[in-house]
This record gives C-alpha cells, sequence and structure tokens, in this order.
C-alpha cells in the first residue's frame, strides 16, 4: 500500500511539474502585454521589461519562476488588475470563499445525489425512478449558469427573498443561490451514477443470498446494497471537482462573488498573465490533490484497485 | 391430486412443434437490433425529434423570420418578443415589466418574435443563426477529437507494451491538467475565434475517447475470432480495421453523442468569460453572454438562446442515454 501511495504521489508530483513548466511556456505565447499602453515609448518598454525581468533569456526565467513558486509561492506581481501588488496578496484572501461555496456545492450535491440516486435505483422502472431519472438528466444537460441566472432572477429580482449580488458580512447568506446553482450538477451526476450502481450491485449473486435468506428489502438495500454502490462513487469525485471549477468561473461572475473565479475571468480580460497562472495552478494543484485524495481513498476501501495498479 | 385427469392434457401436435422451430424473423443487424431497442426509449425519441427541429431551424430558421439577422434598427432596439395570434393570450404580446414598447413607440404593425437586442437586431434570425455557429463549432472540434481519440485508443491498446506504457503516460500527465485550464490557456494565447475555440475543444476532448476506446480494444483483442484472423496470417491493420473497430463502434457512438453536448456547453461557457467567438459572428453562448448583462430589465434577451442551448443539451443527453441503453443490452433490464 505504502509503495502505491508513494508511487501515485510521485506521478501528481510530476504532473505539477509539467503544469508549472507547461503554464510558463504558454505564457510566453500570450498575446498583448502588460505594458500595451499608447502613451509608453520603446525606450519605456525595455525599462520596464528589465524591471520586471522579462529580459532574461528563457531557461534563466523558467528557473527563477520555479524557484519563486515553490519556495515562496511567489508568482509574481500583478501586471494589471492590482498593479504592483503581490499576486498571492490578491488571489489567496479570494481563494476561501471560492472553496466554501464549492465544498458547499460538493456537499449538497452528493448528499443529494445520494438520496436521490438509492431513491430511483431502488425503485427501478416506477414512476418514481422515470421522474428521478429525467430530474438528473436535467442537471446534467443544463449548465450551472442557466441555474444561476434562474435563481437570481427569480429568488434575488422577482421574489427578493435573497440578494441578488454577494454581500460582504453576510457571507453564508450569500453563497447560498451560488452553491444551489453548482450543486445541481453535482447532484444529477451523482443520482446517475448511483442508481447505476446500485441496480448493479442489487442484482448481484450475494444480494441475491440475501435476499433468499428472506431478509427485508429495506434492510437488503441499506445493509448491503448502498454500501458497495457508495464505493464507486468516490471515483467521480475528481471529474466532479473540474465541473465545479469551471461552474465556479460563471456562477461568481453572476452573482458578483469575490472569489478566484471571478478574479480569473477579470485576469482574462485584463490580460494579467500572472494571476491567470497563478489561479490555473491552484485549479491544476487542487484537481491533482483531489485525484491523488481518491485513488489512495480508493485503493484503501477496495483492495482490487491497488492490486490491478501494481503495488 | 386426483383432480388432475388424463383428459386435461392434449398431445403435442407436430404441427405446432415445426411452427415453434421456425424462425420469422430475417435476423437483425447490429444497428436494427439497436435501433428497435432505441425506439422504445421515449426520452431518446423525444430528444431525437428535438435535435432534428433545432437542427432544422438552424438551417432555415434565420429566413422564416421576416427581419435580417445583422440589420441594426435604431427605432427597435430593446424589444421582447411579439408574435402575432399568440398576443391575444397575453403571452407574446410584446409587453414587459408591465409597459409596451411597440405601442409606446408606435410600431404597432411589428411583431419580433424573440424581440430584438440592444443594438435593434431581430433575435430571432441571431438565435437561428447562433445556433447554426454552436452546431459548427460542436460538430467539427468532436469530428476531428473522435478521429483522433480513436486512432490514440485503438493504437495504444491494440499493441500494449512499451507503446501503451508512453502512450498512456502522455494521456495521464494530459488529464492531470483540468480541461479549463487548458481551454482558457489556449484560447487565449492563440486568440478567441472560431479556429482556436474548436482547437481548444479538441485538444481536451479527445481523452475520454481514446480512454473508451483503448479500454474495449484491451478487452476485444483476447477474443477467439481475433485470435482466428491473426493465425490466418491478417496483419494488425486489418484486424484493427475489420476486427476491431466493427466490435467498439456502438461504444464510440455513445461516446460522440456524449461529446456534442459538452462542446457545445464549453463553446458558451467561453462566451461567457469573455473568449467567445468575436462580433460579426454570434453563437448562442455570446448571445447569452450579452443577454445576461440586461436580464433584469429585458428577460427576453437571455431567455431564447438559454432555452434553445439547454433543450439542446439535453436533447443529446437523452439520445445519448437511449444509445448507450440500446447498443449495451446488458443494461436493457436496469
Amino acid at each position: 500500500m505504502l509503495k502505491y501511495i508513494t508511487k501515485r504521489v510521485f506521478w501528481s508530483i510530476v504532473t505539477l511539474l509539467i503544469i508549472i513548466f507547461i503554464l510558463f511556456l504558454l505564457l510566453q505565447f500570450m498575446p498583448g502585454t502588460p505594458f500595451d499602453d499608447e502613451k509608453l515609448t520603446e525606450a519605456q518598454r525595455i525599462i520596464m521589461y528589465a524591471k520586471y525581468g522579462l529580459d532574461a533569456p528563457f531557461w534563466q526565467r523558467f528557473g527563477i519562476y520555479l524557484k519563486n513558486i515553490l519556495l515562496e509561492g511567489d508568482f509574481g506581481i500583478s501586471l494589471a488588475l492590482q498593479k504592483n501588488q503581490l499576486v498571492q496578496d490578491i488571489v489567496l484572501p479570494r481563494l476561501g470563499i471560492s472553496i466554501r461555496i464549492g465544498l458547499q456545492a460538493l456537499l449538497l450535491g452528493t448528499s443529494m445525489g445520494v438520496v436521490y440516486g438509492v431513491i430511483s435505483g431502488a425503485n427501478k422502472n416506477t414512476w418514481v425512478d422515470t421522474i428521478t431519472t429525467f430530474v438528473a438528466v436535467l442537471g446534467v444537460s443544463v449548465p450551472s449558469y442557466v441555474f444561476a441566472l434562474l435563481l437570481s432572477y427569480f429568488f434575488g429580482y422577482k421574489w427578493r427573498i435573497f440578494s441578488i449580488t454577494y454581500r460582504h458580512g453576510m457571507p453564508f447568506w450569500s453563497s447560498i443561490l451560488p452553491t444551489i446553482s453548482l450543486s445541481m450538477f453535482v447532484m444529477a451526476q451523482t443520482t446517475r451514477f448511483l442508481r447505476t450502481e446500485l441496480i448493479e450491485v442489487l442484482s448481484s449473486e450475494y444480494i441475491k443470498l440475501v435476499e433468499a435468506k428472506g431478509v427485508k428489502r429495506i434492510k437488503v438495500i441499506f445493509r448491503h446494497g448502498i454500501r458497495n454502490a457508495l464505493i464507486s462513487v468516490v471515483t467521480i469525485l475528481g471529474p466532479l471537482t473540474v465541473t465545479l471549477m469551471t461552474g465556479s468561473l460563471v456562477v461568481e461572475r453572476v452573482y458578483g462573488v469575490p472569489g478566484i473565479g471571478d478574479l480569473l475571468v477579470e485576469g482574462i480580460l485584463t490580460n494579467d498573465f500572472n494571476v491567470i497562472v497563478m489561479i490555473a495552478f491552484i485549479y491544476s494543484a487542487l484537481y491533482i490533490t483531489m485525484n491523488l485524495a481518491v485513488d489512495i481513498l480508493y485503493g484503501i476501501i477496495d483492495p482490487r484497485i491497488r492490486v490491478a495498479k501494481g503495488g | 391430486m386426483e383432480n388432475i385427469t388424463k383428459e386435461m392434457f392434449t398431445p403435442v401436435s407436430t404441427q405446432d412443434h415445426q411452427v415453434q422451430e421456425m424462425v420469422f424473423d430475417t435476423g437483425a443487424t447490429f444497428f436494427k437490433d439497436a435501433w428497435k431497442r432505441f425506439r422504445k426509449n421515449k426520452g431518446g425519441v423525444i430528444g431525437l425529434f428535438a435535435i432534428i427541429f433545432i437542427l432544422t431551424m438552424a438551417l432555415i430558421g434565420p429566413m422564416l423570420g421576416t427581419h435580417i439577422y445583422n440589420e441594426l434598427i435604431a427605432e427597435h432596439i430593446d424589444l421582447p418578443a411579439r408574435v402575432p395570434f399568440l398576443e391575444n393570450f397575453g403571452i407574446f404580446d410584446g409587453s414587459v415589466n408591465g409597459f409596451n414598447p411597440y405601442i409606446k413607440r408606435g410600431l404597432t404593425d411589428i411583431y419580433y418574435w424573440f424581440g430584438t437586442d440592444n443594438l435593434g437586431r431581430d433575435l430571432w434570425a441571431r438565435v437561428w443563426m447562433g445556433t447554426r455557429i454552436s452546431f459548427f463549432v460542436a460538430f467539427v472540434a468532436v469530428a476531428i477529437d473522435v478521429v483522433f481519440g480513436i486512432t490514440y485508443g485503438l493504437i495504444s491498446g491494440y499493441f500494449g507494451g512499451k507503446v501503451d506504457l508512453v502512450m498512456q503516460r502522455v494521456v495521464e500527465v494530459i488529464s492531470g491538467i483540468p480541461n479549463l485550464v487548458v481551454v482558457i490557456l489556449l484560447v487565449l494565447v492563440l486568440k478567441p475565434g472560431l479556429t482556436s475555440i474548436i482547437l481548444a475543444l479538441m485538444i481536451t476532448g479527445w481523452i475520454s475517447m481514446s480512454r473508451v476506446v483503448r479500454s474495449q480494444t484491451l478487452k476485444i483483442k483476447e477474443m477467439e475470432f481475433v485470435l482466428a484472423a491473426k493465425s490466418l496470417g491478417a496483419s494488425s491493420f486489418f484486424i484493427i480495421a475489420k476486427e476491431v473497430l466493427p466490435n467498439i463502434i456502438g461504444q464510440i457512438i455513445v461516446m460522440t453523442m456524449f461529446s456534442i453536448p459538452s462542446a457545445i456547453f464549453y463553446e458558451s461557457f467561453l462566451a461567457f468569460i469573455g473568449l467567445g467567438l468575436q462580433p460579426p459572428i454570434a453563437s448562442l453562448g455570446v448571445l447569452i453572454s450579452r443577454g445576461y448583462l440586461a436580464m433584469l430589465t429585458y428577460p427576453h434577451m437571455v431567455t431564447f438562446p438559454v432555452v434553445v442551448l439547454s433543450t439542446l443539451m439535453l436533447s443529446f443527453n437523452l439520445v445519448a442515454d437511449g444509445l448507450r441503453d440500446a447498443f449495451d443490452p446488458k443494461m436493457k433490464g436496469f
């Protein structure tokens, strides 16, 4: 098991390093420069480049860059949004709110998804199942920003139950609508996945044996069915994380949440390379950590996996 | 027991026996069989009709309207939806938030079925033009990543060994990067436009296809008929093309159907965060990202593109679900 974990950790670190390199490489080809101001003369521009170390050779710049990131978490300074401020000072304070909304959505979505999935899977091919399946396919299909727009229009504008934009000082209250918008996909995906898994588990041999012994249906489902079906739900946590990040960009934009998703969009609109890179890095790191955690967790729960993957 | 008498039994006639053994069906091909199962799936059939309808509208819709999609009419800006006949029932009557700009501006003879945008352009024409663009982006991106994903998966799965090891490491590293990051950076670097968006969708899209194809290939290549072909001296290319590919075509079609809505979504997502197609072309995503800015005062600007986009994605997912169950009879009872 230890060998398996070590191997997974090693590959995660390699991936992360490659990501930093790709991010750095791509930044070299970004159109536009942070000094696009028309008032600047060519000479001034050269001075600016020298000041920010943008004129050094490629590998040297990458070396400095990597060292700064790994040792100090320093992604340089903001080039446009809040000029000359350290990027980390802009990004990190906003990280909390994004993670909070993301986790809330994950929690709400998966717990609702588990409930719907069990109801649907245990009553397959009944009208309850049909309704749940349809709601789930709706949740998977409709983009989270559509839910965000709908909720903010009705709950924020028409009925005035929640505020239409984020309110400082009321972090939980303001995070309710964004959380719901983001959780729809998570809920739907979990429902669909758990339903299929549960149906498969319930038709397996050992369940038939338990049923043959005369155990009550409800007990069969809860004691034996759900337990085994839930294990594989762990595997979709990785892909769900990406969906949550993607969704957070637009949902934070719609509600004006001061999170990193909104900041990334601002960075894109103003060509603030360093802000973009730091947030892209955070997203990648979160994703890799999530995948690593899922793999290890899955390896612990299900011994067949770590045997198959060699370790 | 005494109740059972001899009279209750009748001998099975030889004729009945013959009838039982006669084959009525001409035998179904793989696709016929799948189609038969698909037809029974209500959601899938409805989805298919919705897709056909939206596709048709994307092709002929702009011509059905009375206005041109890129015509700017200053007097007609911000008009809500108004449809003849329907307006008599209190819906689509051109009023918004309790007042009717058509009457107020004296445009009583003018009808915009989906209303107009903030530059006075007809949204009916623009929505269907946008659908056309969204379809185009999704189809091209998916077509390319289907071809690439299949090739990659087949090679990796069929040849195995070192080839597979290297190819899977590459996939592992690429899939370790969230799609979101790759798409955003690529479009940023290449400047937002039709080509860059398609390229970004393509680069992230092929991974899942290649994975499915690889795992299926691994399964198929161990089958007896592949061994038979091999012992008859068939070349690798022949086996891949004639033995492996036809056996995984079902999964490929299902994956393709799932990729299309995801491509449509990503395109609209990029538009939303400011990396969408540049004017004058407008996709559904561009229309939504513009429309939502005026959502509170003129909800019609965002409603129609959102409804079309959501219906489209829902339909594709329904069809994909239906196809999955149709191609995989094991799932039928489920």
